[in-house]
């Protein structure tokens, strides 16, 4: 009785879309880059960039908004990094992707610790605050789940149509779902594989840091090494999870969000008698349990770790 | 001609001037370097100096530095797959003393202290010292842990508490099971929410385990990391705060803190390691309150007179040995 009462209170579910707001940038992010042909295992350090420098930003004088674009700016560039070295370069993606995850967390620290030397507890910001939405938020159950969250929250949702929408509606998206499929078509129709996929890596990575970026000035006001948690690699298994779409990308990170705040929870009601290893893992297994379900059936980008070489065959 | 002669004799002048002013000044400062030779410190931590626990060796040592006993280097997050590299490297460029962390690392840090016997170690374990240069500390802050306890059963109207930890290993523990043990004197039907994160550094998770227990009751919550005392404060309840003092960040949110001073243990093993009588001992007494190592702060404009009193003269019985705090290392588990 008492799980059902844990999963019908509105709070369960606002806390669900909280933990999963940073997920839904992250594997919105990974989705475009492997749509694109191009897997990024540098998204648990473009996190910790978008994380840190958003948050920098804001403590340095400019606004919330102009932070996120900062987080998603700096995420762009180690997309650029990680684009030049796996696309025209066609090194393994894997290994530049972990590269990217070392460089860019050790890069952030390095900045961190340079401009705050001697700190005692990390400085604050005045972080994102939830939006009351007139009329919706207080609409029952619904208004405080939803509509109580803060604006980034929001902004992940939107982004999730806008993706959907880009990709499978507009002839940019068929581009770059082509380029993920068959880049030699796509060079055959006269545009520019390379351009397409780094452009999709940049994008992917920007979304990545904004993930970050919503750890530090959304659901906190401070940066702290180590806060990215491997968050980043969830997405990761995320997106194997929602077959490379948009709105199954929701759907799963949303899911881990629930199986989180679920476990939380349950640790307060039956703690006592089972150990708390045991819940913390249960959000990891059952995504596992998800993606053995759901990934037999995947249907991976063709092109996908295949790096392309003009007139090569 | 002439002068050129006369800028001859002058530089001569000068040169010779600076010879003996620099003279003076090497040998005054040789007999001052000769009276109190500062002690080469190092340190090595596996997170950031900003984390609580470890702020509190690094604010102690940088203390002595200031006073001119030390000399002082550290490393901070430093990977435990590193960490007996790192040791090695400070013993071998002629540390004296070297402070760190041992828990994830025991068995390592134990043999390479082993190799370097001239240098004295000074490690948070949870296991005892090591002969004969592996001595050992923690947080033993149980005594103020057992009052903040008592300040927040008598502050909970609801009856329920709810405790955030990092990881449960013995020093999260201990700190626990006494500030349990207090609120059960002042409150004695009160229920325990108890989750761990497993991340020291997880504040947007801290926050989020937060809000699970105050939607489920909870109006004292036990800060044992950053990012519950800021979901406190939003939803306008109580936190209690733990090894450092953060009252000031959260005005009216913080009831009362069990703080750690460092400072007992570092002095006493800068004043061993310099008159030779360093041993592989357990500086853990030194956390104490009878050694200054544990202390209470509390917002006394929030807490009612009654609970002050009873406080304070538990704190009397602790110090006077009247009354001991008890060490449970043991897992906490939520109330059934």
């Amino acid at each position: 009785m008492e799980y059902v009462d844990i999963l019908t209170s509105a709070s369960f579910w606002a806390a669900a879309i909280r933990i999963a707001t940073p997920l839904i940038f992250g594997v919105l992010g990974a989705l475009i880059c492997e749509r694109a042909g191009v897997l990024n295992l540098g998204i648990e350090g473009i996190f910790v960039v978008g994380a840190m420098t958003g948050w920098m930003a804001v403590w340095i004088g400019a606004d919330l908004w102009t932070g996120v674009a900062v987080a998603a700016g700096c995420g762009a560039v180690f997309g650029l990094l990680h684009g030049i070295l796996t696309v025209p370069l066609g090194l393994s993606q894997h290994v530049s992707g972990l590269g990217i995850t070392l460089f860019a967390t050790a890069v952030s620290y390095f900045t961190y610790r340079t401009a705050l030397p001697n700190v005692s507890s990390p400085p604050r910001i005045e972080a994102f605050q939830p939006l009351d939405v007139p009329g919706l938020s207080d609409l029952p159950f619904i208004g405080p789940a939803l509509f109580q969250q803060t604006p980034m929250t929001f902004l992940a949702l939107a982004l999730v149509l806008m993706v959907g929408f880009v990709l499978y509606r507009t002839p940019l998206g068929l581009a770059i779902r082509a380029v993920g499929d068959n880049p030699a078509a796509v060079e055959a129709q006269g545009l520019s594989v390379y351009g397409l996929r780094i452009g999709a890596v940049m994008v992917g990575s920007a979304l990545m840091a904004l993930g970050g970026a919503f750890l530090t000035m959304s659901a906190f006001d401070a940066f702290f090494f180590g806060m990215i948690n491997g968050r980043g690699w969830i997405c990761i298994a995320l997106v194997v999870f929602a077959s490379w779409r948009p709105g199954k990308a929701l759907l799963g990170a949303v899911l881990f969000g629930a199986f989180d705040a679920f476990q939380i929870r349950l640790q307060n009601e039956v703690g006592g008698a089972i150990p708390s290893q045991v819940f913390l893992m249960i959000p990891y297994v059952l995504s596992i349990v998800a993606l053995v379900i759901v990934a037999r059936k995947a249907d991976y980008p063709r092109a996908l770790l295949q790096p392309y070489f003009r007139g090569q065959r | 001609m002439f002068v050129k002669q006369t800028a001859g004799w002058m530089r001569r002048a000068v040169f010779s001037a600076i010879f003996v002013m620099a003279a003076v000044l090497f040998s005054a400062s040789y007999g001052v370097a000769q009276a109190a030779e500062p002690l080469k410190v190092a340190a090595i931590y596996t997170v950031p100096v900003e984390q609580q626990w470890v702020g509190r060796i690094h604010k102690a040592l940088t203390a002595a530095e200031e006073r001119g006993e030390i000399t002082y280097v550290y490393s901070e997050n430093t990977a435990n797959t590193d960490y007996e590299r790192v040791m090695r490297e400070y013993a071998e460029a002629g540390n004296q003393l070297i402070v760190g962390e041992a828990f994830a690392v025991e068995r390592a840090a134990r043999a390479v202290a082993a190799e370097y016997p001239e240098v004295a170690f000074l490690m948070g374990s949870s296991f005892p010292a090591a002969e004969p240069n592996f001595a050992v500390f923690d947080n033993y802050i149980h005594e103020p842990s057992y009052l903040t306890g008592m300040i927040a059963g008598a502050a909970s109207k609801s009856g329920k508490i709810g405790m955030v930890g990092g990881f449960a290993i013995p020093e999260v523990n201990r700190l626990m099971h006494a500030f349990m043990a207090g609120a059960r004197e002042t409150n004695p039907d009160v229920e325990f929410m108890v989750t761990f994160i497993n991340s020291w550094y997880d504040p947007p998770k801290a926050k989020e385990t937060a809000y699970a227990m105050i939607d489920n009751g909870a109006d004292v919550l036990y800060a044992e990391r950053f990012g519950v005392s800021d979901a406190a404060q939003e939803k306008g309840i109580f936190a209690i705060g733990n090894v450092i003092d953060t009252a000031s960040d959260y005005p009216g949110t913080i009831l009362a803190s069990a703080i750690w001073h460092m400072e007992p243990t570092i002095d006493k093993a800068i004043a061993a390691v310099k008159d030779g009588t360093f041993k592989a001992d357990d500086y853990g007494l030194y956390s104490f309150m009878e050694f200054g190592g544990g202390s209470l702060v509390a917002d006394e404009s929030l807490i009612d007179a009654a609970t002050l009193d009873a406080v304070k003269a538990k704190e009397a019985a602790i110090l006077d040995k009247s009354f001991t705090v008890e060490i449970d290392d043991t897992e906490p588990k939520s109330s059934q």
